[in-house]
């Protein structure tokens, strides 16, 4: 059964294809593994019998030829995307019995690549927070331990913090998740695995929950860059039914990844290095600096002078779109309604809103809903669009002197439970490595750098192009063929 | 151009009135403007329906470019700044019927600018033209709707017209009257009607006006103005102008202030009413929908908005005047109504008459011959008596006229060419609505044909005159009058067939 | 921006959430502290800046007008609290 688990999503793959494993085996080795890491709280929904059809399917596919890109690998799910008859939350009580009559356009693209479901993945409530300590099933705990002796509890990061936790811990060979301002990027990091958040545009979002629209990407999460780049394929493609889809050709990013970078500049951005940020951050970035100099790659020195307003701007505009797309959550249509013994349809909304949704997703609705309400939309909102398009510009004219961004990841590794809770704005720092490159929509990855003094992990994130997938592909792998990074939580649950 | 006399008059003088109104009209398309679903009237409740429409978790919109296009044609229609670079806002708030919790609208930048109408205040007179201008047009979506009376504690919701699509049209606040306001709805529906991009149907919500009314003394400051909601004919906007005029002056002379607020109108009542439920303070928090992005039209685009808009009621009407030598009144009646000036191109092709519209931007026409001219001008009057009587009294719309263009011009042809005499004409007529059937066959088969043939006209003249020798004698020693009585007798004894002209003129050879 | 007690009270009414006289005193200074960090915008030169209306330079496409949808009624209704008769039911507006 152990082995099964190390198998990632290409062994997999390539294992159903020669015969040298079956599907079925390997889904219930993960079905298996995911009822044993329940302590991890990482699924809200188990679906064994939707992996298992799927790995049948499969194995019937081997014997008449006819296997697809994912025959035979089992996926976790992040619970923020629809999928046709799953309970689906977004992590929070006001979408409590939710079961869509739909599936998002990116798992329906996964399960006709031959994938099959192995659950749903917890994750911060509307995808609100660096902890998943916000979802309404619990905080998901990360493998990790520090190797202080204690047992202090740690954040796998969020929100796709049960994402995180599943592939980390071996529940699910990869997994879907979702980046508005860190959220794939981060958890990555803080668990030791790798995810690609692509650029703006390359997956649909129709079906999926949204949190603030401008910014909202889905992209994969796995063991490994190989395994992210297989999935990002499968999960890409020009959607109709999303405005904002480009309508672009998906490329073969698997097929042509190659961690040669010679004749690639990596630019380093000064303003990235900030006071307060722990010591060993700085080491493990002129660590992954000197991985991929070995790599080819000529390193320089851009800058991005815009770079601390990015967080403040974020925290403007992804709460104003928030404060709109969560409107829907009124109790009329679906979802939980909590009616009041006196009172109309307004005390239904209000009492529904307030019992439904949880302290952070209110906070963020408030405050999205000032800085759009009237006679302050100048001055917050608009003026946060103006300074995002000063962020993009600072990009667009580093993309002048390099291909790609080197920067960490995020300022920490992973935190205790209850740590950062009491003040939101300690709490929200934790993305400020990773907002500018959402509010510009550009490709972003995050792959394990190495370890701080704990043993816990940290992560480097390489930026790239819009559009410009594989090159953050191949400097991501360029750093995992060299970094040695073999670290792996120990097995407690 | 004519300034209005309207006033009301208050206590301490009188008060002009300063009207604008925004009007609501459904763009006429198949499917909704961000989704699929059908937006056909009077369908099950929540049949037409898309998950988009419900605003199920992770939906997205997308433009039906027929919308859009639609918009455009109708700025162009109203000589309107198009704008190619526009944008959807959303408009936060809460109720039952909008699912999104937002309207997806646009606020900072709508698809059509400025723009203006011209309205006549009189029919029949040129000089009561006046100019309305147009503010903006901008593209929304319709919300779903309540029903209040189905159960005892609930309201239940149909979301079947939620996602319609419709244009804002708001004019300036240009009207001074309620005549005025009412001949603005009118023209702009005939507008809209001629381009196609709403069927101007009132009864079923496809055009409604929010009416902004304030007053002042002539001449004299803006004073506060109201908004009256949803009012949904042009009989129900002059009433509510005029009793919320009205109100206002009282108000005014009696102290008070108007206070900028929204309203109601009642229809049982004649009355507008304060939406006091609603008035807490509203704060849309407007902003750019970000699941969309900006509008931009492309020159192709633009060039076959405009080259498909058809002759417009105005240019129509300056046509038919000019080159047709229509009366001014018949030339509005005629072009008001799309679907009339459909019915008398038709009738005008079938009588072979040729008028070509104007150049754009030439302004002169040039007049049909003097032959074409006439038959115009019997068609339409014709049309605008016979045709327009008789549907009248079958209770008939001209688009189920059971008598056809093409049967018409036959039947206007067969009188012109003296076949049959005006009489014989409406006789036929009468048939023909009665049974549908063609002119030349009615008049062949009923023996109905007029008869010019002089010896035969000759010999009932003289049987007339011979039985009549008292009323000969009487008609030759001056009793002019009794030219008539032998006109009917010759015309009764050929059972009408015979054309008046000749009975007229052997009668007076055969009396002198 | 200091943030008061009545300004929470209107915001959260705007947003339709109830919030209870202790939650208003917790959230005032949240808010307050929260704002308070992102005015910093307000020091960036921004003339001649537009606003950002695009992610990612892309255009708008359009749908064709074509009815492709509807017909759904208890998929539309099947997630609802409480649906009757072919309706959503929600509990009586008097306008
Ligand atoms: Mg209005
Ligand atoms: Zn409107």
């Amino acid at each position: 059964m152990t082995g099964l688990t190390d198998l990632g999503i290409a062994a997999i793959r390539d294992g159903v294809a020669d015969g040298s494993v079956s599907a079925r085996e390997v889904a219930e080795a993960y079905i298996a593994a995911v009822e044993a890491g329940r302590p991890l709280n990482a699924f809200t929904v188990e679906t064994p019998e939707h992996a298992l059809a799927a790995a049948d399917t499969a194995d019937a596919a081997r014997a008449s030829g006819e296997l697809k890109p994912l025959s035979g690998v089992p996926l976790g799910i992040k619970d923020l995307f629809a999928t046709e008859g799953v309970d689906t939350t977004a992590g929070s009580r006001i979408l409590s019995g939710f079961k869509p009559r739909y599936e998002s356009t990116v798992s329906g693209k996964l399960f006709a690549a031959g994938a099959g479901m192995l659950g749903k993945l917890n994750m911060d409530e509307f995808a609100m927070g660096s902890s998943n300590e916000t979802s309404a099933w619990g905080p998901v705990l990360s493998p990790w331990r520090r190797k202080d002796g204690g047992n202090a509890a740690l954040t796998p990061g969020g929100s796709s913090g049960g994402s995180a936790s599943a592939v980390s811990a071996r529940l699910a060979p990869g997994v879907t998740g979702t980046d508005t301002g860190g959220s794939i990027r981060q958890p990555a990091a803080f668990t030791g695995i790798s995810g690609i958040k692509p650029t703006y545009g390359r997956c649909s979002r129709w079906g999926i929950v949204a949190f603030a629209s401008s910014l909202d990407q889905a992209g994969p999460m796995a063991r490994d860059v190989r395994d992210c780049a297989i999935l990002l394929e499968a999960m890409a493609g020009f959607d109709p039914k999303d405005s904002t889809s480009l309508d672009l050709p998906v490329p073969n990013w698997e097929a042509a990844l190659s961690s040669d970078l010679r004749g690639k500049k990596v630019g380093i951005p000064r303003e990235y290095r900030i006071d307060g940020v722990p010591e060993e951050i700085g080491r493990v970035w002129d660590h992954g600096i000197a991985l991929l100099k070995d790599a080819g790659a000529e390193i320089v020195e851009v800058s991005l002078p815009h770079t601390k307003y990015a967080l403040p701007t974020y925290y403007i505009i992804a709460p104003a779109e928030a404060s709109s797309n969560l409107a829907r959550y009124d109790g009329v249509r679906y979802g939980r309604r909590v009616q009041p013994e006196q009172g109309g349809l307004t005390e239904m909304y209000e009492a529904t809103r307030a019992e439904g949704f949880g302290a952070e997703v209110k906070r963020r609705i408030m405050i999205g809903t000032y800085v759009l309400s009237a006679g302050f939309y100048d001055a917050y909102f608009n003026q946060a669009q103006k300074v995002r398009a000063l962020i993009a510009r600072d990009f667009d004219q580093a993309w002048a002197s390099c291909d790609l961004l080197l920067t960490p990841t995020a300022p920490s590794a992973a935190f205790g439970l209850g740590e950062k809770m009491a003040d939101p704005i300690a709490m929200y720092l934790n993305d400020v490595f990773a907002v500018p490159a959402s509010l510009a929509g550009l490709p972003a990855m995050s792959v394990p750098g190495g370890v701080d003094g704990q043993g816990l992990p940290l992560g480097l994130q390489i930026i790239g192009r819009p559009l410009d997938e594989q090159s953050v592909l191949d400097a991501g792998l360029a750093i995992e063929e060299r970094s040695g990074f073999t670290a792996r939580a120990e097995r407690w649950w | 151009m004519t300034d209005s006399t309207y006033r009301i008059h208050g206590a301490t003088g009188e008060w002009e009135v300063v009207i604008g109104l925004e009007v609501h009209a459904q763009i006429s398309t198949r499917a909704k403007l961000f989704s699929g679903a059908s937006t056909e009237f009077g369908a099950e409740p929540n049949s037409q329906v898309s998950l988009v429409d419900a605003a199920m978790p992770g939906m997205l919109p997308v433009p039906n470019r027929e919308c859009i296009r639609q918009a455009v044609r109708t700025g162009m229609a109203l000589e309107a700044r198009i704008n190619p670079w526009s944008r959807f806002d959303r408009k936060n708030y809460f109720y039952a019927d909008l699912p999104q919790g937002y309207q997806i609208s646009q606020l900072y930048h709508p698809i059509v600018g400025e723009g203006e109408i011209e309205i006549l205040l009189d029919d029949k007179d040129e000089g009561s033209a006046k100019t309305v201008g147009i503010e903006r047009i901008h593209i929304e979506q319709d919300a779903g709707k309540l029903m209040h009376d189905q159960h005892p504690s609930f309201s239940y919701v149909d979301l079947n017209r939620s996602g319609v699509a419709l244009m804002e049209i708001v004019s300036k606040p240009d009207m001074r009257s309620p005549e005025e306001a009412g001949a603005y709805v009118r023209k702009l529906r005939s507008i809209l009607r001629y381009v196609g991009s709403c069927d101007g149907n009132m009864e079923q919500g496809s055009m409604r006006a929010d009416v902004n009314v304030s007053v002042r003394k002539p001449g004299g400051e803006l004073g506060t103005r109201t908004e009256t909601k949803n009012v949904n004919s042009v009989r129900f906007i002059m009433a509510a102008i005029e009793y919320e005029a009205n109100r206002q002056v009282d108000v005014l002379e009696g102290g008070g202030k108007i206070v900028q607020e929204t309203r109601l109108f009642d229809p049982d009542k004649i009355e507008t009413r304060s939406l006091r439920s609603k008035e807490e303070a509203h704060d849309y928090r407007y902003f750019p929908d970000p699941d969309l992005l900006p509008v931009e039209l492309s020159d192709d685009f633009l060039i076959e908005c405009r080259s498909s808009l058809p002759e417009l009621p105005d240019a129509k009407r300056r046509r038919y005047e000019n080159s047709l030598g229509l009366s001014p009144y018949n030339a509005t009646v005629l072009t008001a109504e799309v679907e009339t000036a459909r019915w008398f191109e038709a009738l005008l092709a079938g009588l072979g008459v040729t008028s070509a519209p104007a150049e754009p931007g030439a302004g002169a026409w040039t007049p049909a011959s003097a032959e074409d001219q006439d038959k115009a001008k019997r068609a339409a009057n014709w049309l605008l008596s016979d045709l327009f009587g008789a549907l009248n009294r079958l209770g008939r719309s001209i688009e189920d006229s059971p008598v056809s263009p093409a049967q018409a011009a036959e039947l206007l042809g067969l009188v012109a060419d003296g076949t049959l005499s005006g009489t014989l004409g409406k006789q036929v007529f009468e048939i023909m609505l009665e049974t549908g059937g063609d002119p030349a066959k009615i008049v062949e088969e009923r023996g109905l044909k007029q008869t010019s043939d002089t010896g035969a006209i000759e010999k009932v003249i003289a049987e007339v005159l011979a039985a009549n020798p008292d009323k000969v004698a009487e008609y030759r020693s001056g009793k002019d009058k009794l030219f008539g009585f032998f006109v009917g007798q010759t015309m009764r004894a050929m059972a009408g067939k015979g054309n008046p002209q000749v009975i007229n003129d052997l009668l007076k050879k055969a009396l002198a | 921006m200091s943030v008061d007690a009545a300004t929470v009270r209107h915001i959260a009414r705007l947003a339709r959430i109830a919030v209870s006289d202790a939650e208003v005193e917790a959230l005032a200074p949240e808010l307050s502290n929260i704002l308070g960090w992102v005015e910093q915008l307000a020091e960036v030169d921004v003339s001649g800046v537009e606003p950002m209306t695009a992610v990612i330079p892309n255009i708008l496409r359009l749908r064709d007008d074509v009815v492709t949808d509807g017909g759904i009624r208890e998929d539309v209704l099947a997630n609802a609290p409480v649906a009757e008769h072919g309706f959503f039911a929600v509990p009586k507006v008097i306008e």
